[in-house]
């Protein structure tokens, strides 16, 4: 090397200085040197899980170390998460933990392995050229009533789950819906851009078909009605309540799983229920959720026999709607060349759920489905 | 997915959304703004399934970052002045973070375009993500630093503790009260777009520089989702300026925004990067430097300012004068100087400053040493336990008057000659300043220059922490808090940071000492001592130190 590379003063660069603090777990005995776990609230089981860490108290209130109460109310005076925004009544809201213990880890890697689940799924039908088998009347009914079934997630998301969000009185809570929003938004968005494809790539697929379909066709009215319905109450739980526990077996899982599941295959379609399924299943994890809850307010040892006289009278307003908006999509069923599955058979399986939700629930089945 | 297939895919999902015509939408969220004759504006375009996998992918890169962090024993080298102030940091900062994932409907229900929804909808999950991959953050230091007392109690903490309602405000201030003037201007408009800057890029060049690079991985990871979330706000704001009606609410909204969060972000991030450092090289930034950079040149004169093309007057003034604290009068000093006064009501340890230390500051503010330099010796000679007691309660011997609260910021009046005091309410408040009493006697109120706008929130809550423990015991007050650690008897709270047991401070060392809340004792003054004393404690300071007897009344 020549001297003058060798004597250049090297220019200072301004970097930090690392210290040894030795300031790792364990380095010194002396009070409280031990307690690592997160002492405010207690664990459902004998340990937190990181999902009860990341998640209580994150949204202190007075009943739980608030001293200082909400900073800030609104016009009218409530403050916070006002528990007036439900009817249902609780002992103590904070009890319940999500049983899908949704943070970010799992939100982002479920999503994520959905999101890669359907790409795939695409791209191999894609590849195959599969569309090219569909029958003109399937193809017409993924035109028509599958893509018009991507407004009714999106409703939902937006305006129901979305909202509760900010309405229900705790973290855990509004956490889950949280979740529940933006798996109904995503398999919305699903449905509809497996529709932008498929108007590439079949011909004479009418992309656009959808919105009027949901608009006029009087098929879907009933439906329309009910979700805009749902959207417009102002009782959050009553809200989660009917779409996860009503709407959803009597109008959801049956047209999803009681009639394109079914009905998808004998046609050569493997995407759809691929879509559907997705959804489905992330429907699923809402209606654990779902469970959790109400179940929790029945079993209220101050509320609980009030809670139910309230959620049956829900089930009396909104099961005759929902079960009016199924039963008139029941032409759907008669639309397909080869019949897998008879309407009532569809309708059977999802009262037995609605059924099996309410006797985890533990309220008393509306008569309309126990016939 | 490629950028044309992301917009294409975008205007694809348009065809979601439809408008009811079976019922009319529940007015869930009130606000006295109105867009009904708004130009849709479009926010940056974004679709889930793109989305989840690039969010994953950051998630990923956090939890690698998380365990080679552990792996690399990073705790042998960070400073626990820096690590102490993150147990104030960490347990406020998933609250906003939450907060803000619950501001998104108030948004999405006042303002009618889908295209902003979208966006809206997706920062709602970004917020939970940020929330709480930072209480997963804390956990982690929870577990492998040497002191875990006051992360183990951090949430309880946040909402008990003197600094509590400080930093809730910056969050509970996103959910409440009018729609747009919570979860647009308030959030995004001012607390995203000019504060995060601060909070997520100069906090995280602080973090590294003092051997915890953990930080910076997870808030820049946080960071990256912001623009979206500035681009939702920017779209509403906009939509808002096309209806004249909206203007003054606006400019009420960005006067209040802006400088309730200059007082609570200067205070707690202020703080935290200029007083929680070990890092005391010259050519580093300091506080104000990087609030001018940042704030001032990136935000007031490149965003702000050029919304006056639409017809909007933006707070100059307040913005001027914001620096004007920072730069002239000593705010962020001056907070530092009362949190560490206030150390026996809290839950982290507080290091004194050093020479060290005394000539970065001079070098950064010329005249500090003069201002803040002895207090801060007296600090360090009062932090042995050695029979007196905290130093907040020897006003001789640090020459320091415990503060009045600001009623609407809940900073105290630091910069004492700025204190406004008034009777509102039927309670003789104290303000930190004009604007701040401005805010609670004008701006949050039904009617605002004439017109009515009953969808504005109002001050609420038992707001001074010092009148909720008026007249209790010390000893009392912070087993009741929980700031005492597992042998019952040693405070969580240390005025150093030596960690032998036999100089930690413990009950034994508050029982006796009451604890008075300024505000109840003013209110119990006639009004003539009142005006005595308002006019003696505006002719204190700075660094608290009480004025002369004799100053006329
Ligand atoms: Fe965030
Ligand atoms: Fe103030």
């Amino acid at each position: 090397m020549a001297e003058d590379t060798i004597q250049k003063p090297a220019k200072v660069r301004s970097v930090p200085i690392t210290h040894f603090t030795d300031s790792e777990a364990g380095a010194k005995e002396f009070p409280s040197s031990r307690s690592r776990s997160y002492n405010y609230f207690e664990p459902a089981k004998r340990r937190a899980s990181v999902y009860e860490d990341v998640t209580v108290d994150v949204q202190p209130d007075p009943e739980r170390h608030l001293t200082q109460g909400w900073v800030y109310a609104f016009a009218d005076g409530t403050s916070g998460y006002p528990k007036e925004w439900t009817q249902l009544k609780s002992s103590d809201w904070h009890e319940f933990r999500d049983p899908n213990e949704e943070w970010n880890m799992t939100i982002f890697r479920n999503a994520a392995n959905t999101v890669r689940q359907v790409a795939q799924s695409l791209a191999n039908a894609k590849a195959a050229g599969s569309y090219a088998g569909w029958s003109r009347s399937w193809a017409q009914i993924v035109e028509r009533h599958v893509s018009a079934w991507a407004h009714v997630e999106h409703g939902l998301g937006l305006h129901v789950y979305t909202p509760s969000q900010r309405d229900a009185p705790t973290n855990m809570i509004n956490n889950a819906l949280a979740v529940g929003a933006v798996h109904k938004l995503r398999f919305a968005q699903d449905l509809i851009l497996y529709n932008l494809e498929l108007t590439e790539l079949i011909e004479g697929f009418d992309g656009s078909a959808h919105v009027d379909v949901f608009q006029n066709d009087p098929i879907w009215q009933k439906t329309r009605e009910t979700v805009e319905q749902i959207t417009g109450t102002r009782d959050w739980a009553e809200q989660f309540f009917v779409t996860a526990v009503i709407f959803e077996p009597l109008v959801g899982e049956l047209f999803r799983s009681g009639f394109v599941m079914q009905a998808a295959a004998p046609q050569g379609d493997f995407v759809t229920p691929t879509l559907m399924g997705a959804g489905e299943s992330d429907c699923a994890r809402e209606q654990k959720g779902a469970r959790a809850l109400f179940s929790m307010l029945t079993q209220d040892p101050e509320f609980g026999a009030a809670n139910k006289a309230v959620m049956e009278g829900w089930l009396e307003k909104w099961t005759p709607r929902c079960l009016e908006a199924g039963r008139q999509l029941q032409p759907i069923w008669s639309q397909v060349s080869e019949k897998v599955v008879r309407f009532d058979d569809s309708l059977a399986r999802s009262f037995a759920r609605m059924n099996d939700l309410l006797n985890d629930i533990d309220i008393t089945a509306p008569k309309e489905i126990t016939a | 997915m490629s950028r044309a297939s992301i917009t294409k895919a975008h205007s694809k999902i348009q065809e979601l959304s439809w408008e009811p015509t079976f019922i009319t939408p529940v007015e869930k969220y009130p606000t006295d703004y109105t867009f009904e004759k708004a130009p849709k504006k479009d926010p940056l375009k974004q679709v889930l399934r793109s989305y989840f996998p690039m969010e994953e992918e950051k998630d990923n890169r956090v939890f690698g970052a998380m365990d080679g962090a552990i792996r690399g024993n990073m705790f042998r080298q960070v400073e626990q002045r820096w690590m102490e102030w993150q147990k104030l940091f960490l347990s406020i900062i998933p609250f906003p973070e939450i907060s803000a994932a619950r501001a998104m409907p108030l948004a999405i229900n006042a303002v009618p375009n889908p295209e902003v929804h979208n966006g809206l909808a997706i920062q709602m999950i970004d917020e939970v993500r940020h929330s709480t991959i930072q209480m997963n953050l804390k956990r982690l230091y929870m577990n492998h630093y040497i002191d875990p007392a006051g992360f183990d109690i951090t949430e309880k903490g946040f909402a008990n503790c003197y600094a509590g309602t400080i930093g809730r405000q910056f969050g509970e201030g996103f959910i409440t009260g009018d729609a747009i003037t919570a979860a647009n201007v308030y959030l995004t408009i001012v607390a995203e777009t000019a504060f995060t800057n601060v909070l997520f890029v100069a906090m995280p060049g602080e973090a590294a520089a003092n051997g915890d690079y953990l930080l910076p991985t997870v808030f820049h990871s946080v960071q990256s989702d912001e623009s979206r979330h500035i681009s939702n706000g920017y779209s509403i704001i906009l939509m808002a300026l096309a209806d004249e009606r909206n203007r003054e609410l606006l400019e009420r909204d960005l006067r209040y925004a802006w400088w309730n969060n200059h007082c609570v972000v200067d205070a707690a991030i202020g703080t935290f990067i200029e007083y929680g450092t070990k890092d005391r090289r010259k050519d580093r930034e300091s506080y104000a430097e990087s609030w001018r950079r940042w704030i001032y040149d990136d935000y007031y004169r490149s965003y702000l300012v050029p919304l006056e093309k639409y017809g909007l007057t933006v707070p100059h003034d307040l913005v001027e004068e914001s620096w004007n604290r920072i730069w002239n009068k000593g705010y962020v000093h001056e907070v530092a100087q009362f949190f560490a006064t206030g150390w026996f009501a809290n839950y982290w340890r507080i290091d004194a400053m050093d020479d060290t230390d005394f000539e970065w500051f001079e070098h950064k503010y010329p005249g500090w040493y003069d201002k803040y330099g002895t207090w801060w010796e007296r600090y360090s000679d009062l932090s042995k336990k050695n029979g007196h007691n905290p130093i907040a309660f020897e006003p001789e011997l640090s020459n320091y008057e415990y503060p009045h609260r600001c009623w609407s910021c809940m900073v105290p009046c630091l910069i004492r000659e700025d204190t406004v005091m008034d009777e509102v309410d039927g309670q003789v408040r104290t303000y930190c300043s004009e604007t701040c009493h401005w805010t609670d006697a004008v701006a949050f109120r039904p009617e605002y220059k004439g017109r009515p706008t009953p969808s504005m929130g109002k001050l609420s809550g038992a707001r001074e922490w010092e009148t909720l423990h008026h007249g209790n015991d010390l000893a009392d007050i912070m087993q009741t808090l929980g700031y005492v650690r597992d042998d019952g008897k040693t405070l969580i709270p240390q005025p150093h940071l030596d960690l032998d047991p036999s100089k930690m401070w413990t009950l034994d060392e508050c029982k006796g000492i009451t604890l008075n809340s300024p505000n109840v004792i003013l209110n119990g003054m006639s009004p003539a001592e009142r005006d005595a004393h308002m006019a003696k404690y505006k002719a204190g300071g700075p660094a608290g130190r009480p004025a002369p007897e004799a100053v006329p009344a």
